[in-house]
C-alpha cells in the first residue's frame, strides 16, 4: 500500500470526526432545557452545574463553546457520570472488553459459517440445498436480533436448560483459571450466535453470488482445465470473493454494534448495551452522549480499516 | 470516488435474481409477479397494507384496552394470548403493524425526496457541487442511525414524530448514491441530447426526461431502506424508547422481555410480525429489481 494513500485516507477522517463533534454539540444545545443538564445529567446540584458552566464556558458565545467542547473531548474528557460518580470515559472503557468479546466472537462465527454455507449453496446451484440455504438466509436477514435472542432464550435455555440464562459468568460461585474461561464461553455461545445470524445471512449470500460469478470466469476455467481438485478451485476463487465480503462487513459496523447492544440487553451481557440501558433508565446523559461519540468514532475506524484492508488485499487497486 | 467504500448493491447480493425463462408468454402479468421472490414480496406487503388500513375492523379490541384475564395463552378468542395487563396481543400486533408501516412510509417519503434531490443535483451539476454533496452523503452514511436516535429520544423525550424526522434525515445517502449513478449514465444518452437540442432547458430535461428514468432503481433501494427503518424503530422501542401513546411491534417485544419465562406468546408473535414485514419489503425490493433489470439473472 503506498504511504500516500494511507495519508490521504487518514486526512479524510479528520473532517468526519470534526463533523461528529459538531453533531454532538448541536444535540447538547438543541435539547430542550439547559445544556448543562445534557452535560451533567439530571442529578447534579447547583454548585456542580455552576462548575460545569465555567468549565464548558456556557456563558460565552457559541463558537467559543464549541471549541471548548471539542478541546475537552479530544483530551478524552467526556464529562462525569453523576450516577457512577466517575469520569464517563472510564465508565465506558470498562464495558468495552465484554462488548468486543461478543462482537468479535460473533464476527468469527458469522464469517466461518457464512463462508461455509455460501460455498455449499454455490456448489449445489439451483438444487434443494441451494434453495434451503437461500430461504434460511432471507429469513435470518429479516429477523430482528433481539427477537431471535428472546426465542433462543425461550427454547434453548428455559426449555432445555442447555445454556445459562443470562450474564457473563455463573453468579452462584466464583471460579478461576480454565474453569472460569469455560464458564464465560458457555455464557458467550448463545448471544454470539444470535448476533452472528443476520450478518451470517449477508456473508452467505455474498459468497454464493461471488462464487457463481467466479465459476463462470476464465481463471476458474483454466484452473479446472489444469485438473485441480474442486476444493483447490473453490479456495482459489474464494480469495477474490472475500473482497466484497470484507467491504460489506466493514460498512455495516454501525448496524452490527446496534445489534450487539440489543442482544446484550436480552442476555444481560455486561457490556455497552447494558450500560446504555441503565444510563437511559437513570437519565445519565453524559454517558449516553459519550457512548454515541465513541460508537461513531468506532464506525469511522471500522470504515478506515476496511478501506485499508481492501487496498492491501487487492493488488489491482492503486489509489492515487 | 477514490477512498470511499465501493458501492454495495444489497439487492443483487442478498437475493438471487431468478428470472423465469420464456416468461414472454404471460405478457399480461406485471413483471414483478414473475419471480417467486417478487410474488411473495407483493403478497406480504399487500397483507401489511391491508392490515394497516383495516386495523379497526381486524383487531377485536383496542390495543391498550384490558379485555381479558392477564397472561393467558392463545385461545380462539385471543389467538395470540393476552399480556400482563390483560390486553389482546393480536390487537397489539395489528395496530403495531400499522405504526410500522406508517413510520416506514413517511420516512421513505422524506429520505426519498432528499436522496433524489441530492443525487440528481450532484450528478447533473458535477465538479465542485458533486464533490461537496458526496462528502456530505458520506458523512451522513457514517453516523450510526440507531445510536443517534437513542440519544435524541433520550434527550428530547419519546415521540414518533422525532423518530420519523431523524430517520428521514439520515436514511437518504443510499438513495442519493443510486440516483447519482443513474443520472450520470443517463446524462450521456441520445434522448437527453435530443431533448436538449430541441431547446428544452436544464430543469425541464432533468425533471421530465432524466428523473423518470432514474427513479425505478431508487424505488428498489427505498423498499430495502423501509425494511431497515422498521428494524431500527423496533430496536428503539425494545429499549423502551418508543412513543408511549402509540402501540408498536418493538414496544410489545420490550414488554415481553420481563415475562419471557411465563408468557412465550407475548414475545413470539410481535417478533414474527416484524420479521414477516421486513421479509416482505426485502422481497418486494428484489422483485422490483428483477422486473426493472431482467438481465441480472445470476
Amino acid at each position: 500500500m503506498p504511504p500516500r494513500y494511507l495519508l490521504r485516507r487518514l486526512a479524510q477522517v479528520l473532517p468526519t470526526v470534526a463533523g461528529l463533534l459538531v453533531l454532538n454539540f448541536c444535540i447538547i444545545h438543541l435539547a430542550p432545557g439547559d445544556p448543562v443538564i445534557a452535560l451533567g445529567g439530571e442529578h447534579g446540584d447547583a454548585a456542580y452545574y455552576a462548575f460545569l458552566r465555567t468549565r464548558f464556558g456556557l456563558d460565552r458565545p457559541l463558537p467559543e463553546q464549541l471549541l471548548t467542547y471539542a478541546a475537552n473531548v479530544l483530551r478524552g474528557d467526556l464529562g462525569t457520570s453523576f450516577v457512577h460518580g466517575r469520569s464517563v470515559a472510564h465508565v465506558i472503557a470498562e464495558r468495552i472488553p465484554a462488548t468486543l468479546l461478543l462482537v468479535f466472537s460473533a464476527l468469527a462465527l458469522s464469517s466461518a459459517i457464512g463462508v461455509g454455507l455460501g460455498v455449499l449453496a454455490a456448489r449445489h446451484r439451483r438444487r434443494p440445498t441451494d434453495t434451503a440455504v437461500n430461504v434460511a438466509a432471507l429469513l435470518a436477514y429479516a429477523t430482528p436480533p433481539f427477537w431471535l435472542g428472546q426465542i433462543a432464550l425461550l427454547v434453548l435455555t428455559v426449555g432445555t436448560g442447555l445454556f445459562p440464562v443470562q450474564g457473563m459468568t455463573d453468579a452462584r460461585e466464583q471460579r478461576a483459571g480454565l474453569v472460569h474461561l469455560l464458564d464465560v464461553l458457555h455464557h458467550l455461545a448463545l448471544p454470539a450466535f444470535v448476533l452472528a445470524v443476520s450478518e451470517l445471512a449477508l456473508t452467505t449470500r455474498l459468497v454464493r453470488t461471488g462464487l457463481l460469478e467466479a465459476f463462470d470466469s476464465d481463471y476458474v476455467r483454466a484452473a479446472r482445465a489444469k485438473g485441480l481438485p474442486e476444493t483447490s478451485v473453490v479456495r482459489h476463487a474464494l480469495r477474490n470473493v472475500m473482497l466484497p465480503v470484507i467491504t460489506v462487513i466493514g460498512s455495516r459496523a454501525g448496524m452490527f454494534l446496534s445489534g450487539a447492544v440489543l442482544v446484550e440487553v436480552v442476555f444481560a451481557w455486561p457490556g455497552l448495551g447494558r450500560l446504555l440501558l441503565s444510563s437511559l433508565l437513570s437519565r445519565d446523559y453524559p454517558v449516553l452522549l459519550g457512548m454515541f461519540l465513541g460508537i461513531s468514532l468506532a464506525v469511522v475506524l471500522a470504515n478506515l480499516i476496511t478501506d485499508l484492508a481492501y487496498a492491501r488485499l487487492d493488488p489491482r487497486i492503486r489509489y492515487h | 470516488m477514490p477512498g470511499s467504500i465501493p458501492e454495495f448493491d444489497i439487492t443483487s447480493t442478498l437475493i438471487p435474481a431468478r428470472v423465469e425463462r420464456g416468461s414472454g408468454r404471460r405478457i399480461g402479468s406485471p413483471r414483478i409477479l414473475r419471480t417467486d421472490a417478487g410474488r411473495i414480496g407483493v403478497v406480504l406487503t399487500f397483507v401489511l397494507f391491508a392490515t394497516a388500513l383495516l386495523a379497526g375492523w381486524i383487531a377485536p379490541a383496542h390495543p391498550f384496552a384490558s379485555v381479558a384475564p392477564p397472561l393467558r395463552p392463545p385461545t380462539l378468542g385471543h389467538p395470540m394470548g393476552t399480556d400482563d395487563l390483560g390486553r389482546d396481543v393480536f390487537s397489539g400486533v395489528v395496530y403495531g403493524a400499522r405504526t410500522s408501516l406508517f413510520l416506514a412510509l413517511i420516512v421513505s417519503l422524506l429520505s426519498g425526496s432528499i436522496g433524489v434531490a441530492v443525487g440528481s443535483i450532484a450528478a447533473w451539476q458535477g465538479r465542485g457541487t458533486d464533490d461537496a454533496l458526496m462528502r456530505i452523503t458520506e458523512f451522513v452514511q457514517v453516523v450510526p442511525r440507531f445510536f443517534l436516535a437513542v440519544v435524541v429520544v433520550a434527550l428530547f423525550g419519546p415521540g414518533l414524530d422525532r423518530v420519523i424526522l431523524l430517520l428521514g434525515l439520515t436514511s437518504w445517502p443510499w438513495i442519493a448514491r443510486v440516483v447519482r449513478a443513474e443520472v450520470l449514465s443517463l446524462k450521456q444518452r441520445e434522448f437527453i441530447e435530443a431533448a436538449r437540442s430541441l431547446g428544452a432547458g436544464p430543469v425541464r430535461v432533468l425533471l421530465r426526461e432524466v428523473l423518470p428514468n432514474a427513479l425505478p432503481p431508487a424505488l428498489v433501494v427505498l423498499s430495502l431502506s423501509a425494511a431497515s427503518v422498521i428494524l431500527i424503530e423496533a430496536g428503539l422501542s425494545f429499549l423502551g424508547l418508543g412513543d408511549p401513546d402509540v402501540v408498536s411491534l418493538g414496544y410489545l417485544a420490550n414488554n415481553a422481555q420481563r415475562f419471557l419465562r411465563v408468557a412465550w406468546w407475548m414475545a413470539a408473535f410481535p417478533g414474527a410480525a416484524i420479521a414477516l414485514t421486513v421479509l416482505g419489503l426485502n422481497l418486494l425490493g428484489d422483485g422490483l429489481n428483477d422486473a426493472l433489470n431482467p438481465r441480472g439473472g445470476r
